[in-house]
């Protein structure tokens, strides 16, 4: 690891006043692929500015019909939150299936937003909850929060400070995953808002996306069979070591269909 | 017997809890990254960026100036030292007659670097951080070469070295090639398969590390590494790299945290380091990176096979033939020559009577990291030939796949057996391990599992492997003949300490199998001596014999072996110094349990009071030398033959291709035992690499020769939740040839548990090939091709 | 930098660079060589520690991270004479081979049989996926941490 500058701030505002002075700075959540990435020296950030130093930051919150989730919560806190499982039973389900235990201790649900990894599990439930990201500066519709393999709407030193997912009648998560890396292949999120469909897909490519074509067909006949006629086009899903695009494709059918019968027997 | 009673008892047989167990807990082992000494610095190796690339120079000026750098060392400067080469330690001939064709191995690459992460300089620094920055600041000038990556096109593609044509170490043959075609020329059915045996990178979880110091004083080297063979490690060192005289180097070996044959080869790391060590008079530390391990260790298995199978009206097996071509790497690694030919070709007759055999294995170099043994090696690769084409040959002939191996099945009464790929089993009873293996797996009760299994939309599919393999390598006079360059005995001593407690030396190594535990067993249990009372010791060659080490299942039946010699000589000598204590002749004193007792008589003197009057020799035979130890170094009279039985059970989710191994069984015969808790574990651990082989683990170069599986993220070793509990017996017919009748257990489970996996999925296909691993995609597209 | 941290319930003050990494204060500046490391990629789980009670990879976690917490390692647990309940099944069930995994594997066999009730051996498997064993095929870690979770 090369050397850096460490801050820790204690507010945002100074969170982001040192990342307009440094050089080339990184904000640091929990660290679970910066400090891998930077072991392997593939990240040279000249600072870093650890987030962990601010109290509004973390914490769990449901009221107003919303669960609102600190930028830097730790998953486990989510997975295992009374709160979370009670009100937004799915959000802890994807919480629970996030890398492994000691790194659900410690990796945060900003960070792993931020991070806009193409086979992250949250960005499943950012899209597929239509979540809003909350900044310092504004709500970003989750919508529109994901661009491309780790890219982001996020400008330079925008800070995630909480997420904000409603509350639908009741939705379900399937994930396929990676069987080396535990990452999402395929992982599908179906939320079902009163009778409106949304489906959120991370694994398949560049980034977490809505699979409209899927939401169509459910919004028409919230049935399993009902996938069977579906075509997932595979342009520009991922192909890799572990899945083709085609089979990824294949998987985003299959996930979604597990995912609804899920769903459907509550 | 109660649970108590067995915890009260220490000797053989007994599941006695590892007494190494209490260090490992308590987080108190000391493995070689857990040593440290004054003044020591660090190294970090250069690595080659390219598969195959020409050294034209290297500017070391930028590196030497980082803060820290105590120096840079090159491939070059150790060539310029006159240093040798790393040696490949079994000379194989070609069918021809002529000796293979060895590629030069420079420690570090000097003048041209042949796979991706060969190390070419080594950096040593105040720091691992200063050595590192320093380490990317080494500038060396590349002229990048095509580099031969692909197995199957290699013989036919560009030359990697000067003088080896069609980039063939050897073509190697065995067998009788005109007698196999005549029984191929009358079969009734001919069964033909090809095969590919994955590249399986071996991943001990402690990765190679060494800490090399030098005593200007003394002129003493001292080099602490992971090593199976510490004594080997020296031998090469000395004799062929010469680094040292092998009188004033020393290898200790302390706790190694696994080693599956990974860490028997003498690596260029620690032959640069300990050199590096004595240039620069100071301890040097070197420690892996997990993604040197992956790029540095040697890999194993990878070859490309086709094999065809003859079988007369009944379903006998009349002849087998079996082409090979095997990967080597780039260079000939320490024993790499050996695995896919004497380790390989003379198993194919597996657990049958088939008459005529013959095979012929390529060697072949490629620009990818040399190929050596890995847990079995050459063993796995053979059974699973073997045990593809017999299943293989059941499906199409309609028959019982368990039926048919049986009617070949070498019978107890034809022991001892000479197979037509020149082995002499010993002893064995193979319907015994099947039968047992039926009855766990309730074989009779499949097809209603695989009934219910459909109803949940998954295809349940049951796969057989009836595997033998020749294990305690073996006698020495016959591995030379076929090329060894060592012996293949191994040393022992026991000293009988003046207060009756016993030191006990031994050239086994242990990484992870309990020699500490099982070995004083076997010295307890041979010399009445309370088990707490024995120490065993090893892994260093400042206090032990020369020795050959740990590989190939042998530390029992060879390492074993030569403590119970060594206890019997003791015995003898003891008896002499009892017979003068009580006033009698040796000849009328027996020794039962610790006790010399005096015949037809109430006199009786233990070991321990021998052993005292031996080392205060007042009352003492005239001609006979003080003190009570013995030494020997037992050399086995053959090979060992475990055999066995394994079954796996697979669903297969149609949907989605995932295969989920849901019973295994393995019953296997590995004649008497010392420890079960420990054979049992054994057993486990190579199931769990054998099904990781066969589901989840592959090495896998691009085109370009860089590896694509070179971290844990995308090399899929077994975790916990991939695997079932496992379900496993044993059946015993002793070795007839060594004093414990033990034949090994440490490669079994890896040797018989691929092929019973990939039958088992082939099965749950409809008998649609796959090959290994059997990753959900390709199951996928299997079922998607029907 | 200075950090201040707890060992094992001694408060410790280590002088380090930001890139220091817990294991290596651990390992190098305080002498606890039982934390393991096995893989740079944070995959094998060898060097598993408690923070707070709660399993990490101590291999994921910088000094300025580290400063104030506090840390429990596998010498912390128990001793010979005094073997936490996980390292006593561990030995009794042949949990373990050449020792490497161990000290990590135990560490988060204690933090999964502490927050979660029912396990079985499905659960078991599951709650080890950050954890690599290559010598035991895992068979008697599952035995053995069912055997603490079943209350021994």
């Amino acid at each position: 690891m090369y050397q850096f500058n460490y801050h820790k701030p204690e507010s945002v505002g100074e969170a982001r006043s040192l990342f307009q002075d440094a050089d080339d700075p990184m904000y640091l959540s929990g660290g679970m692929t910066l400090i891998p990435t930077m072991k392997q020296r593939l990240a040279a950030p000249t600072d870093l500015i650890d987030l962990s130093g601010i109290p509004e930051m973390t914490g769990i919150d449901v009221s107003g019909g919303k669960v609102t989730i600190g930028a830097f919560t730790p998953h486990n806190l989510v997975a295992d939150s009374a709160q979370v499982r009670g009100t937004l039973p799915v959000l802890a389900e994807v919480a629970g299936l996030i890398g492994d235990n000691q790194v659900r201790n410690r990796g945060t649900i900003g960070g792993s937003v931020a991070n806009s990894d193409p086979a992250a599990d949250y960005p499943a439930a950012v899209v597929g909850l239509g979540a809003d990201v909350v900044t310092e500066s504004r709500t970003i519709s989750g919508d529109d929060f994901f661009k491309d393999l780790f890219e982001t709407e996020l400008k330079p030193g925008e800070i995630i400070t909480k997420i904000e997912f409603p509350v639908p009648t009741r939705a379900a998560y399937r994930k396929f995953p990676n069987p080396a890396s535990r990452y999402a292949v395929v992982g599908v999120l179906i939320a079902d808002f009163d009778g409106t469909i949304r489906v959120g897909v991370t694994g398949a490519g560049p980034c977490a996306f809505r699979a409209s074509g899927i939401e169509e067909v459910l919004n028409d006949n919230l049935d399993p069979a009902a996938l069977d006629g579906v075509e997932v086009p595979d342009a520009g899903f991922n192909s890799d070591l572990h899945a083709s695009a085609e089979y990824r494709a294949h998987l985003v059918k299959v996930m979604a269909k597990r995912a609804l019968e899920d769903l459907l027997n509550g | 017997m109660s649970e108590a009673e067995v915890q009260s008892d220490t000797g053989i047989g007994a599941p006695v809890r590892r007494r190494e167990d209490v260090r490992f807990i308590t987080g108190a082992g000391n493995y070689t990254d857990d040593i440290n000494q004054p003044g020591q610095l660090y190294g970090v190796f250069c690595r080659s960026p390219h598969a195959r690339a020409r050294i034209n120079a290297i500017d070391t000026s930028e590196a030497l100036a980082v803060e820290g750098v105590v120096g840079v060392l090159t491939g070059a400067d150790m060539v310029a030292d006159g240093l040798g080469d790393l040696p490949c330690g079994w000379l194989v001939k070609s069918k021809d007659g002529s000796d293979m064709n060895s590629s030069p191995h420079p420690p570090m690459a000097a003048t041209v670097a042949n796979y991706v992460g060969e190390p070419y300089a080594l950096v040593v620094a105040e720091s691992t951080y200063a050595a590192r920055q320093a380490a990317e600041l080494v500038m060396p000038d590349f002229d990048e070469l095509n580099a031969v990556v692909d197995l199957g096109e290699a013989p036919h593609s560009e030359q990697i070295y000067e003088g080896i044509e069609q980039n063939l170490a050897y073509e190697w043959a065995l067998g009788d090639e005109d007698a196999t075609r005549m029984a191929f020329a009358r079969a009734a059915h001919v069964t033909s398969i090809d095969l590919t045996n994955n590249r399986l990178i071996p991943n001990a979880m402690e990765p190679r590390a060494c800490l090399g110091a030098y005593d200007a004083a003394s002129g003493e080297y001292t080099l602490y590494t992971t090593s199976q063979n510490p004594h080997l490690e020296r031998l090469v060192l000395s004799a062929f790299v010469q680094v040292a005289p092998e009188h004033k180097l020393r290898i200790i070996a302390p706790d190694v945290g696994g080693g599956f044959g990974s860490k028997i080869f003498i690596y260029a790391e620690e032959t640069a380091v300990i050199w590096a060590a004595g240039k620069v008079k100071r301890p040097i530390k070197w420690v892996a990176d997990r993604s040197e391990s992956f790029l540095s260790d040697a890999h194993g298995r990878d070859h490309i096979t086709h094999a065809e199978l003859a079988l007369d009206d009944n379903g006998r097996f009349t002849g087998l033939k079996v082409r090979t071509t095997a990967n080597l790497g780039a260079y000939l690694s320490t024993f790499g020559s050996s695995v896919p030919t004497y380790l390989y070709g003379t198993l194919l007759a597996g657990q049958y009577k088939t008459p005529n055999i013959y095979v012929e294995v390529q060697g072949v170099y490629t620009n990818t990291a040399p190929v050596d043994a890995y847990r079995g090696a050459g063993r796995p690769e053979a059974t699973y030939v073997v045990e593809r084409i017999v299943e293989q040959a059941a499906r199409e002939l309609g028959k019982d796949p368990a039926d048919l191996r049986r009617m070949n099945m070498i019978q107890p009464e034809d022991f001892p057996y000479e197979t037509p790929v020149a082995l002499v089993y010993d002893t064995g009873n193979y319907e015994a391990s099947l039968d047992r293996a039926l009855e766990l797996i309730d074989y009779d009760g499949f097809e209603a599992r695989q009934a219910r299994a459909a109803e949940d939309k998954k295809r349940r599919g049951i796969g057989f492997a009836c595997y033998i393999e020749a294990c305690g390598l073996a006698p020495s006079k016959l591995a030379i003949e076929l090329g060894a360059g060592v012996g293949l005995y191994e040393s022992g001593e026991i000293r009988i300490n003046p207060t009756g407690s016993v030191s006990v030396f031994t050239g086994s190594h242990s990484h992870g199998q309990g020699h500490e535990t099982t070995f004083a067993q076997v010295v307890s249990d041979k010399l009445g001596i309370p088990y707490e009372d024995i120490e065993i010791i090893h892994g260093d060659t400042g206090r032990m014999e020369f020795a050959l080490g740990t590989y190939g299942s042998r530390s029992l039946a060879v390492g074993g072996s030569a403590l119970v010699e060594a206890a019997g000589k003791i015995i003898e000598k003891g008896k002499k110094i009892a017979a003068h204590m009580m006033e009698a002749d040796a000849e009328n004193v027996d020794f039962d349990n610790g006790q010399f007792v005096l015949q037809d008589s109430n006199q009786a003197l233990s070991i321990q009071e021998v052993a005292f009057a031996s080392y205060v020799p007042a009352d003492y035979p005239e001609d006979l030398e003080p003190g009570l130890t013995a030494k020997t170094f037992y050399d086995p009279k053959n090979f060992t033959y475990p055999a066995g039985t394994h079954i796996a059970e697979v669903e297969v989710d149609i949907e989605t291709g995932v295969t989920t191994l849901v019973n295994f069984v393995a019953v296997d015969d590995f004649g008497h035992i010392v420890n079960p808790l420990i054979v049992h574990g054994q057993v486990h651990g190579g199931v769990a690499q054998g099904v990781g082989q066969a589901m989840l683990e592959h090495g896998i170069y691009d085109e370009y020769g860089q590896l694509q599986t070179g971290s844990m993220m995308d090399y899929c070793l077994p975790r916990a939740d991939d695997l079932p509990d496992f379900d496993i017996d044993t059946t015993v017919t002793p070795c007839t040839h060594n004093p414990l009748g033990v034949k090994g257990c440490g490669e079994a489970g890896a040797i018989g548990s691929p092929a019973a996996v990939i039958n088992a999925i082939t099965h749950a296909l409809g008998n649609k090939d796959i090959s290994m691993p059997a990753t959900p995609e390709k199951v996928w597209r299997a079922i998607q091709g029907e | 930098m200075k950090i201040s941290l707890t060992v094992n319930g001694e408060a410790c003050e280590v002088d380090v660079s930001n890139n220091t990494l817990l294991v290596d204060i651990l390992r190098t500046h305080l002498g606890l060589t039982g934390t393991h490391v096995g893989c740079d990629t944070s995959q094998c789980g060898a060097c598993t520690v408690h923070v707070d009670g709660r399993a990490i990879k101590a291999c994921t976690v910088i000094a300025p991270q580290a400063d104030g917490m506090n840390v429990t390692t596998i010498e912390g647990i128990g001793t010979p004479d005094d073997l936490h309940p996980m390292q006593e099944a561990f030995r009794e069930c042949h949990a373990l081979q050449c020792g490497f995994c161990t000290p990590g594997m135990i560490m988060q066999a204690i933090d999964l049989v502490e927050n979660n009730d029912n396990l079985d051996n499905r659960s078991i498997r599951e709650g080890l996926e950050g954890n690599l064993c290559r010598c035991t095929g895992y068979h008697n870690i599952v035995r053995a941490i069912q055997s603490v979770a079943d209350g021994g």
